[in-house]
């Protein structure tokens, strides 16, 4: 007995410690999925001038079990004539990447699942496979109204991923780290050394951050951007013939994905476990501050689906094309122009 | 002058027929309006053919006028367009006070535009809220119904009723007005001003509503007239058809009120016109509650109503466009023929035409603008 | 009388060859259990004149046109062409005369004008041609006409059942229907 402990506690610790951070994470974005559903609705509810879900528990904070236990119930049913294995696929397809994303999100100083050095590019190679889980739904349940949305799914997100790298080129070269605690913590001392703010660098930052949460939206496919699942034309998109808890899936990745989206923003660009203020840091406040980041990112993300109308399909990949491309280009350029203005001005005079 | 939406083609594709498939927007879809099935023939997102299936909800008013006696018909009138059930039973009580030659007292006339009113706003806001939940903006409904609430509450305490009114009677009312409905009525149009205020900041400025309609659907005035589509419809189009003032009916040509008419043809048009209207709308009852004059609701009638022999019509101008009564009588007391012309019926039957060629959002933005309500096509 | 109406009514009349009552008169209507009243000054008897100027108060029409059913495109072309709307189409099961009167009504976007166009098919036979190629807002209105009537407008693109089911062989409307 005491020998597996001293392996455990010893040598074996990372394994351990890995193992940990992994029930944890699945903890918390089940968590996170269950009540953001909450706070989604009760945020409607409030824009809507209504109270939201209020009857089961107090203030309705049963229903996410509720709704859990609905979805349990049902009857998941494949539809003839699909293709089993690529039906079944999709919804793990699209649980498992905002997972692996949160081994690399730093939420403290230390409380990170694993210092990987290129955090960044493991992030965003994983937010790509979405894509590919919705594309695979749609066309697996051979349903045209699936087929239409798998179609949008693809082009709108290729359409995004593109003005949102270059912004992370931009960052990346600010930073000069892929590493996510590191980028954190070079965002110490006061909200005026967060990437966000630091226009000596590159005066269009703020501008970069709103470029990012723009294509955040759309990666997660959230409204305004919510072509895929437009539900007053394609009825549920690409998740038209999933049922019971395949569709809770679906659902509790596409708040996952926000989760993840939303983290990441925090420590791009706002400083991550970094106070605001410089006092009332440490070990325990670090993933406070971290949470209240993110949640009030979470909420603009809430705030905004329930206040725009949809854009226009074509509309859409225009601003992405058009607008968005151009606009990250030039920060690119610019960042780069600035970084390289001192050695510039030293070699001229 | 038509807009032309930015930079997306809306010809022809040009493909072969073999690629094309069929998409039914089924009786049951989120954006049908009601149990309305459009078989789009599709190539790709393009709409090659779209032929709009009508009959799921049709109950054949027609046959039953011909069954009842013409006071038993008035609560059908109601439900043919429940939405502005007040403009479908004056239309009916106008033909028969006309064919009869019953005198209706100016009290009563003044209390049917009232009521006529502000149910033409109670449609308007509706037709608003979901147009916006079609184009994925879920919020306004909720406000247009808070609204609507306070018409349905006057409306219920003066008739009892709160969608399918029966109010009016052959020669009058069926009850007079009472302090209650007038001071509330004159409540609510101090409300709403400053809600229709913000509705046109929050909304109809709104960036993402003006790039979704501007320039999408395009409905000249030819194809209006040709089709007989009427209301908000061909004033969006730039003709100035209200059967308010082009055939007056009712006490209206005593009031000052105008026609919103825009001239560019599209869905935004069609908007416009309706926004405009509920302000005009808030004018007229103003006006006539100014001027309500004192008397009774109620004209002379005899016991038993005989209809003339012969054929007669009266129009009027609902909420959707142009409704029109045409009664045949023998004389009896059950009419030989009731014909309801109503006015979704012409305003769907140009959507093949209009939206060959368009994209599947912009087609169905553009039904959303046309206002259906799909019992009014059935009947 | 306004110049429109006038020469609507011009036209009409060249168009049926018959002569035109003045408005004010109130010609007897063509109701099957009423005695004919004593017709006015003209040269037919109990038969009203076939192009007619009425009062909109009075019946809610201004213009009362009676044609055969083959003229009925022609009459059609020129309502289009004086830039009058196609308001509706429908039919009158006369079932003791042993006809089926289809009537067009249309409404003009600028004046206030109304015109009435009837037309008198036997029963036995009730076909007419379509005027769907002069107004194609037509076409959804005589196919509900054949619905409920059974009346076939001959060079109509589509008679299939329209508002009833697809595989309805009845015409409801028609005063010997049973259910």
């Amino acid at each position: 007995m005491s020998a597996i402990q001293n392996y455990l506690l010893g040598p074996g610790w990372p394994w351990v410690r890995l193992l940990l951070y992994l029930v944890g994470i699945c903890a918390f974005v089940g968590a996170n999925a269950a009540y953001l559903v909450l706070a989604e609705r009760k945020g409607a509810g409030r824009i809507q001038r209504r109270p939201g879900p209020n009857e089961s528990g107090y203030a309705g904070w049963l229903q996410p079990v509720a709704d859990g236990i609905k979805l349990l119930a049902k009857q998941v049913m494949i539809p003839p004539g699909s293709d089993r294995l690529l039906f079944c696929l999709a919804p793990l397809m699209v649980m498992a990447p905002p997972l692996i994303c949160l081994i690399a999100i730093p939420y403290g100083e230390n409380l990170v699942a694993r210092n990987i050095n290129v955090g960044l590019l493991l992030v965003f190679s994983l937010g790509s496979i979405n894509v590919m889980a919705l594309m695979l739904g749609g066309w697996a349940s051979r349903n045209k109204y699936a087929v239409i949305s798998a179609a949008r799914v693809v082009s709108q997100n290729v359409a995004y991923e593109i003005p949102m790298l270059l912004v992370v080129i931009t960052l990346l070269m600010v930073t000069g780290t892929m590493n996510l605690n590191e980028i954190v913590q070079q965002q110490g001392g006061g909200f005026w050394h967060w990437n966000v703010f630091k226009v000596w660098v590159n005066p269009l930052m703020p501008v970069t951050f709103v470029i990012f949460f723009i294509c955040m939206l759309a990666e997660t496919n959230r409204a305004p951007f919510d072509m895929a699942e437009a539900e007053s034309e394609l009825v549920a998109g690409a998740f038209t013939e999933y049922g019971g808890m395949g569709f809770g899936v679906f659902f509790m990745a596409e708040y996952a994905n926000i989760v993840v989206g939303c983290s990441v923003a925090t420590v791009l660009f706002l400083g991550g476990w970094q106070s605001p203020i410089v006092i009332l840091s440490g070990p325990v406040f670090g993933p406070l501050w971290f949470l209240a980041k993110m949640y009030a990112l979470v909420l603009t993300v809430i705030w905004v689906r329930w206040t725009f109308p949809r854009t226009q399909f074509y509309g859409l990949l225009n601003l992405s094309w058009k607008i968005l491309i151009p606009i990250s280009l030039f920060t690119l350029l610019l960042t780069g122009a600035m970084m390289k203005l001192p050695l510039v001005l030293h070699h001229l005079f | 002058m038509i807009a032309q939406p930015e930079a997306f083609p809306t010809g022809e594709s040009g493909r072969a027929p073999q690629e094309t498939f069929v998409l039914n927007l089924g009786p049951q879809h989120p954006a049908a309006h009601g149990v309305l099935r459009v078989l789009m023939t599709m190539d790709g997102e393009w709409i090659t053919k779209a032929e709009p299936v009508i009959g799921y909800i049709h109950r054949m008013h027609e046959k039953m006028g011909e069954n009842r006696t013409w006071a038993q018909f008035l609560p059908n009138t109601s439900r043919i367009d429940y939405l502005s059930a007040m403009h479908y039973t004056h239309a009916f009580v106008g033909v028969v006070e006309r064919a009869a030659k019953i005198e209706v007292p100016p009290r009563a006339e003044y209390v049917r535009v009232i009521t006529s009113e502000l149910n033409r706003i109670s449609s308007h806001l509706v037709w608003w809220g979901a147009l916006l939940l079609d184009l994925g903006g879920f919020t306004p409904i909720l406000y247009a119904f808070e609204d609507r609430e306070k018409i349905l509450d006057l409306l219920e305490g003066l008739c009892g009723a709160r969608l399918t009114y029966c109010y009016y009677r052959f020669g009058g009312l069926y009850n007079d007005v009472d302090d209650d409905f007038l001071n509330g009525t004159r409540k609510f149009v101090q409300e709403m001003r400053p809600r229709l205020g913000m509705y046109r900041d929050l909304v109809t400025d709104n960036i993402i509503l003006r790039k979704r309609l501007t320039g999408i659907g395009p409905i000249s005035a030819e194809m209006c007239r040709k089709y007989g589509a009427t209301g908000p419809v061909i004033r969006g189009s730039g003709v100035a058809y209200d059967v308010r003032t082009i055939e007056p009916y009712s006490v209206y040509q005593q009031f000052d009120f105008k026609i919103p008419v825009y001239q560019e043809c599209d869905s935004m048009a069609r908007y416009l016109v309706r926004m405009d209207e509920m302000e005009q709308s808030l004018r007229i009852i103003e006006q006539a509650l100014d001027r309500l004059p004192a008397g009774p609701f109620m004209g002379k009638v005899p016991r038993v109503l005989k209809v003339p022999p012969g054929d007669y019509c009266y129009a009027v101008e609902a909420a959707r466009g142009r409704f029109m009564v045409r009664i045949v009588s023998e004389g009896k007391d059950t009419p030989y023929r009731i014909k309801l012309r109503t006015p979704s019926f012409s305003n769907l039957s140009l959507y093949e035409e209009a939206s060959r060629g368009m994209i599947l959002p912009d087609a169905l933005a553009m039904m959303g603008s046309l206002d259906l309500v799909i019992p009014d096509i059935d009947r | 009388m306004s110049p429109s109406l006038e020469r609507i009514s011009e036209r009409f009349t060249q168009l049926l060859g018959a002569t035109a009552v003045p408005t004010g008169a109130m010609p007897p209507e063509r109701a099957p259990s009423a005695v004919p009243a004593t017709p006015p000054a003209g040269p037919t008897s109990a038969v009203p004149a076939p192009v007619q100027c009425l009062d909109h108060a009075l019946k809610g029409f201004d213009l009362n046109v009676t044609v055969s059913p083959r003229q009925v495109v022609l009459a059609a072309e020129i309502l289009d062409q004086e830039g009058f709307g196609l308001d509706t189409i429908t039919g009158v099961d006369w079932l003791a005369q042993g006809e089926m009167e289809i009537v067009y009504d249309f409404f003009h976007p600028t004046e206030s004008l109304h015109v009435v166009i009837r037309a008198r098919v036997p029963r036995a036979e009730p076909e007419l041609p379509t005027i769907s190629s002069v107004l194609p807002g037509a076409n959804w209105h005589e196919r509900e006409t054949h619905d409920f009537f059974g009346i076939r407008f001959l060079g109509h693109p589509n008679l299939a059942p329209f508002i009833l089911p697809e595989d309805a062989t009845f015409h409801p409307l028609r005063k010997d229907y049973q259910p």
